[in-house]
């Protein structure tokens, strides 16, 4: 037995663990330090007000109600519309195409989407949509964020489709079920935890987007539900508000970031939870 | 005369060289995984609510079989069959025939327990529903017939809507088989179906092929020796894709005609 090899590689270990917990640290560090910098600055201003007002002109007293109702209409709507896209286009690669070469294909492209800067994807709507309409909408911010939610939905939804376990589908078929009864009844019902933790991830990226919206949706001062017209959202309104020279309008955009934070950590939290029910079922 | 002998149980028919009707026959079967060929020119049949088993080592070849009956084999496109299987005298291999009408006349149970992530009760209305839409109290009748029929009724019956997923292997697997025999099917695959058992879950599956047998046309597949001898009426040895003997169990067993199957059966290989 070579007792020096051994320590010598016992120390090793120690290092590389040493390093590794190190890293982990830093990484950390600067979350609580974002966090603790969004709390600090945000919550003074969270106030009933930041959820009952309407964004204020400069000097004036003010919520974020129009951006916060904002951005759920364009959240939800670019979700109903995204996801469904997203979970039939990852039925497809997972269950119907799984042998099929250009799933393949489409499996490369979406990761292509998925990785593309958000920014792209708010050009390409201003260029289809906003120029041909005239102006900014929540119709193309719709789009823009709904174009964001798909690739992730499509991923997930495949991921959660691949983990059921092939002898579940035969068993179903063996019963003489058709596929679509087979995906439906059972690999959705296997995987659903999987599948709503996508839809969630989902929503929680969409709902910090800013690129995307500000050649989409752009902004609005007031209050309006009109999808047609170019509607306020938080992402946005916190850009606006950030950059200007204006205490109070910079307060409510720590106020908006720190709502946008949280309901983001909430989301993931949520999706965390649900997919680890799903480990247990399976 | 072959009619008439086919509706007497088992034993009774046991005699002559005439023993029952064939309720599947395999002429000349060649199986591929793309160029792999698996089963080379297999030929032989089940008998008509008999149970036979497919013996043989790993690789050999007899899942492959049993999912031929099934045509398990066409979810996946790089895997084909040539030759013939008649069930009732139709070809089931014939690329016209609608293969969910086929596989809800032929059951299988799998290696693992496959119970689908929904109530005990669901597991079994599931395969019904696929072509009955029966009353509540019909359904709730034949729930209870297939899991009497399995015996696992007593075990489950104050807990039907709990999650097919909360029994233990065992009952697990009989619920497999409940689902099974829920759709009257004509045929049941057995595909190493007490593999992932202890020995008083496998005797219990045991005890109820012997029961279904009056019933059904049984195939299984299996590791255990013992277990075909005890459970089966015929026996198929495989080898290597070839059908290398098949016959009465009691002679395979006791008198096997072909060298690999006696080193085989004695435990010299495999």
């Amino acid at each position: 037995m070579n007792r020096t090899l051994y320590f010598r590689r016992r120390l090793a270990g120690r290092v590389i663990a040493a390093f590794s917990v190190a890293a982990a640290g830093v990484g950390l560090v600067f979350l609580a330090l974002v966090l603790y910098t969004l709390i600090a600055r945000g919550l003074p201003g969270m106030t009933l007000q930041t959820f009952t007002d309407m964004t204020p002109p400069p000097g004036a007293n003010g919520g974020l109600l129009n951006a916060i109702v904002g951005s759920l209409i364009l959240t939800f709507f670019a979700t109903a519309i995204g996801a469904p896209i997203g979970i039939l286009a990852g039925t497809y690669l997972a269950e119907y195409g799984r042998y099929a070469r250009v799933a393949s294909l489409i499996r490369f492209i979406n990761d292509i989407l998925l990785s593309a800067p958000s920014i792209i994807v708010g050009l390409f709507v201003y260029e289809i949509l906003v120029v041909p309409m005239g102006h900014f909408s929540g119709i193309a911010g719709i789009a823009a964020l709904g174009i964001l939610v798909v690739p992730i939905v499509v991923r997930t939804t495949e991921d959660m489709l691949s983990l059921v376990r092939n002898d579940l589908r035969e068993a179903a078929t063996a019963l003489g079920a058709p596929r679509w009864m087979v995906i439906r009844k059972v690999a959705y019902r296997a995987a659903i935890s999987g599948l709503v933790t996508g839809v969630l991830l989902a929503i929680a990226r969409i709902s910090g987007e800013t690129a995307p919206l500000l050649f989409s949706a752009l902004n609005n001062q007031f209050w309006s539900t009109n999808v047609n017209a170019p509607i306020a959202n938080l992402p946005v309104t916190i850009f606006q508000f950030a950059m200007s020279p204006y205490a109070d309008w910079q307060r409510l955009a720590w106020s908006g970031a720190l709502l946008i934070t949280f309901t983001v950590l909430l989301l993931n939290a949520v999706g965390r939870v649900v997919a680890s029910r799903q480990g247990r079922t399976r | 005369m072959m009619l008439d002998v086919a509706q007497k149980p088992a034993a009774a028919t046991a005699t002559s060289m005439v023993t029952a009707k064939t309720k599947l026959v395999v002429k000349d079967l060649r199986f591929f995984y793309g160029e792999t060929e698996a089963l080379k020119n297999v030929s032989m049949p089940l008998y008509d609510r008999q149970v036979t088993a497919i013996i043989g080592p790993s690789g050999c070849g007899k899942s492959t079989l049993l999912r031929v009956f099934n045509r398990m084999y066409d979810l996946y496109p790089e895997q084909r069959a040539e030759g013939e299987a008649l069930m009732d005298g139709q070809n089931i291999l014939d690329p016209r025939l609608d293969k969910n009408l086929l596989r809800a006349r032929i059951g299988m149970v799998f290696q693992k327990p496959t119970p689908f992530p929904m109530s005990i009760y669901d597991n079994i209305a599931f395969g019904i529903r696929l072509y009955h839409r029966p009353s509540r109290a019909e359904m709730d009748d034949r729930v209870e017939t297939a899991l009497r029929g399995a015996a696992l009724w007593s075990e489950v019956k104050h807990k039907l809507h709990a999650s097919g997923l909360s029994l233990s292997g065992g009952q697990q697997q009989r619920l497999c088989i409940a689902r099974t025999i829920a759709v009257n099917p004509d045929v049941i695959l057995l595909d190493e179906p007490c593999s992932a058992l202890d020995p008083i879950a496998t005797a219990k599956i045991e005890e109820l092929i012997d029961e279904l047998k009056n019933q059904y046309t049984i195939a299984i597949v299996t590791h255990n020796m013992q277990q075909a001898a005890r459970v089966s009426d015929y026996t198929a040895f495989m080898y290597l894709g070839e059908l290398v003997e098949f016959g009465k169990t009691n002679d395979v067993f006791t008198g096997p005609r072909d060298s690999r199957t006696e080193d085989y059966i004695t435990g010299r290989f495999g």
